[in-house]
């Protein structure tokens, strides 16, 4: 070609990349002036006919978000119609948002991630009405609250236990479901000796499944100060304690042989299908599985659900905690659209009870899968929420410890000791959890 | 020879034939632009970003990030679970001597003249093309109990060698650092025969006068003409082992005794919440590297070969 035809071209391409590179703006949405409303940065009381814009709501379930969502999308609109909502589906919620959120988008409405501590909740959402008020009307307000504020309501709420296939363990011959640890053990081995299904299936190389056992802290002993207590102790898997109770279940159950073959080639989806069919007994998992188990089921009849199978003072306990907590993006553009939505997702959409969870209104309906709880006596232990100015301590030092309490990494190294991968015992893993708990908490200067 | 290159039959002034000349001059590097704002902005920068959280203890979310000198680096010297991670990177790191070694192989006898040459050729370099989440699914289902393997085994007698490939400990490391084998193998193969290839024909010609066999071609004129690509893949392979990431961390998640430095760093930054350290991880990772082909450089010095 020619030399202005080069010159040309290459002045063309410059620009062009250029002007892709730089600038990621395109997917903003556009938003439109809400008429009549003060726009003052907390969102205001406003009348149906005056709210409008286009609002983004992140979600983690990518799996209804083209048609549960849609569907409430539509009902929405017919009390908000000037509000368009757009959705936007993350399947690594966790690691996605929380980068996004070091910059100025990630949507309108969104889940707030299990990472980010209480005392960051102020910079990255809008506070949306004092403990007090809301908790009055809500459960779990207190999770994701900070200075008296709170800055998420639970999209729903969800019982800890384990997910089981009635149809086996009767298969069995179980005829009660088990009291003490010991009973369950028996039970698993009652399964592995009469029927061909895996007694209990731990999904260890998804790894997030393993983090399930840790929502039961708190109801082993009925004591909602749990996690204070925890932050206060240099040795919190000491005898007796919910977290040994818990971690010791899961190394005696894995060294009994109760579990699968391989741990390492452990697969979810499918795991939720033999569960359903019978091919596996018992998985330990929160509430909200129930519903996704019971799709997978060939008889959504023989999904049942048992609380941690432990008494006290001959009582079943089950902690309660909220699900992911809904909340308001602080550079959000459309607060009063926004707040319009996260109302209605709380109060009238009715996702909870589609969920198989908890009501997050305290007034609300709980759903039909938890009935059989109510059959067996068992009472919901809530976790208080922690003194002022300790907000999100033990998640802190947790941290600091590298231990991970909602994280594979601790939990795979009890599989894999308990499976004689490794040279330790269940004490010496304990202790060397206590050494690290007790050092971070030196470290972060906790009494 | 004269070639007619004017385009009008004027001569034109000598400011215009200066900005004409500036024009010509300047092309180059308006193309250079655009890789060069791409690769400062997208690698540059965000290197020295992590410089910079490598001094600090920032959690990736908080909006303040809080000095804290060489800490991090004097907790990656100091804590076993840390810097014990390139243990596994030794698995690794042999075996792409056995890469390489096969890779050799391969492209010396397929570089004379064998039946069903381009078949093999194919056949060997296909698994660089396949998408690094595919081949760990693919190989999941192949070391599972029961799996391709297990019945593989069976089917000739071995079922005595039938074992948690995956599950124990004492085989984990070698199940996945030959996977990496399977998949690299490719592209070192290519490598080496197109150096293979470079070299003149008449060579060859020359040594079977005088009486050379096929392993004494290979020995004193294939091994000295490739050379810089050997001491090239050496140096990749070993940079590789260092920051093996993709397949350890798809297949198990690093479960299994199986993490890698890289993956101990993700782990640290997302799964702690501790940036600042999981940066100086990487600077660390960087460092060494570096180290490896800086001895390299010394060692094996770049050379120009002439064979004629």
């Amino acid at each position: 070609m020619s030399i202005r035809t080069g010159h040309l071209s290459a002045l063309l391409v410059a620009f062009a990349l250029g002007a892709t590179a730089c600038g990621s703006d395109g997917g903003e949405s556009l938003t439109t002036e809400p008429a009549g409303t003060a726009d003052d940065g907390s969102p205001d009381d406003a009348t149906a006919s005056d709210v409008s814009g286009s609002i983004t709501v992140l979600t983690n379930r990518t799996d209804i978000v083209d048609t549960v969502f849609a569907d409430y999308a539509t009902k929405f609109n017919e009390q908000y119609p000037d509000v368009d909502v757009s959705f936007e589906a993350v399947t690594d919620y966790e690691g996605e948002v929380r980068i996004r959120m070091n910059t100025d988008d990630y949507g309108d409405v969104l889940l707030i991630p299990n990472s980010v501590t209480a005392d960051q909740l102020p910079d990255f959402f809008e506070p949306l009405g004092t403990v007090d008020e809301l908790g009055a009307e809500y459960r779990f307000i207190t999770e994701q609250a900070f200075d008296g504020q709170a800055y998420g309501i639970a999209q729903t709420g969800n019982a800890n236990g384990f997910v089981y296939n009635k149809a086996v363990w009767e298969a069995a011959g179980i005829e009660t479901l088990p009291t003490t640890p010991a009973e369950f053990l028996a039970d698993l081995q009652l399964i592995a000796d009469n029927t061909e299904a895996t007694p209990l299936y731990t999904n260890y190389a998804a790894g997030w499944p393993l983090g399930q056992w840790e929502s039961n802290r708190g109801s082993i002993s009925n004591n909602p100060d749990y996690l204070s207590e925890m932050a206060r102790t240099d040795a919190p898997w000491s005898e007796g304690s919910d977290h040994f109770v818990i971690d010791s279940l899961l190394y005696d159950v894995v060294a009994a042989g109760l579990t699968e073959a391989d741990p390492t080639t452990t697969d979810w989806e499918t795991s939720k299908v033999d569960l359903g069919s019978g091919a596996i007994a018992t998985m330990p998992l929160g509430s909200w599985a129930i519903v996704q188990v019971e799709e997978a089921a060939t008889n959504p009849d023989d999904i049942g659900y048992m609380p941690f199978p432990n008494q006290v003072d001959g009582t079943y306990y089950s902690t309660a905690n909220g699900d992911y907590k809904v909340a308001i993006n602080k550079n959000s553009d459309n607060k009063d659209a926004a707040r319009a939505w996260l109302d209605f997702f709380v109060d009238e959409s009715g996702f909870a009870f589609d969920q198989g969870g908890i009501s997050p209104r305290i007034d609300g309906e709980n759903a039909p899968q938890l009935a059989g709880f109510a059959e067996l006596g068992v009472e919901f232990t809530e976790l208080a929420p922690p003194p002022a100015g300790e907000e999100g301590l033990t998640g802190s030092i947790d941290s600091e410890a590298e231990i991970g309490a909602f994280e594979p990494i601790y939990r795979q190294r009890i599989i894999d000791a308990a499976r004689g991968q490794l040279d330790e015992s269940k004490e010496d893993i304990f202790a060397d959890l206590n050494s690290r708990w007790a050092a971070a908490r030196s470290e972060l200067g906790v009494e | 020879m004269q070639v007619q290159t004017a385009i009008s039959t004027e001569i034109p002034s000598a400011p215009k034939q200066r900005r004409r000349r500036w024009r010509r001059d300047s092309t180059p590097y308006l193309f250079l632009i655009v890789p060069l704002v791409l690769l400062v902005a997208f690698t540059y920068i965000p290197v020295l970003n992590m410089f910079w959280y490598s001094v600090t203890d920032w959690d990736g979310l908080d909006k303040n990030k809080e000095f804290v000198g060489l800490e991090n680096y004097r907790d990656i010297a100091t804590r076993p679970e840390l810097y014990g991670v390139f243990k596994v990177s030794l698995y690794y790191f042999f075996a792409t001597f056995i890469q390489l070694g096969l890779a050799l192989y391969f492209a010396t006898i397929l570089s004379f003249n064998t039946r069903f040459q381009s078949f093999f050729k194919g056949v060997i370099f296909f698994p660089y093309l396949v998408n690094g989440v595919a081949i760990a699914f693919v190989f999941l289902y192949f070391f599972r109990p029961g799996g391709v393997l297990d019945s593989v085994l069976a089917a000739f007698g071995g079922e005595g060698l039938q074992r948690p490939w995956l599950g124990d400990r004492s085989t984990v490391n070698y199940s996945l650092a030959s996977v990496s084998v399977w998949r690299y193998l490719g592209l070192n193969f290519v490598l080496f025969l197109g150096a293979i290839q470079s070299i003149p024909a008449g060579l060859y010609e020359a040594a079977q006068i005088d009486g050379a066999n096929r392993w004494h071609q290979f020995r004193y004129i294939i091994a000295p003409g490739i050379k810089p690509v050997v001491s090239l893949s050496f140096i990749l392979a070993i940079a590789g082992a260092m920051s093996v990431f993709e397949i350890p961390y798809i297949m198990l998640g690093g479960a299994n005794g199986s993490t890698t430095f890289v993956i101990k760093t993700i782990d640290t930054a997302f799964k702690f919440g501790k940036v600042g350290l999981a940066s100086a991880m990487a600077v660390v990772l960087l460092v060494l590297i570096l180290i490896v082909t800086a001895i390299q450089r010394i060692l094996v010095p770049d050379e120009g070969g002439e064979l004629t």
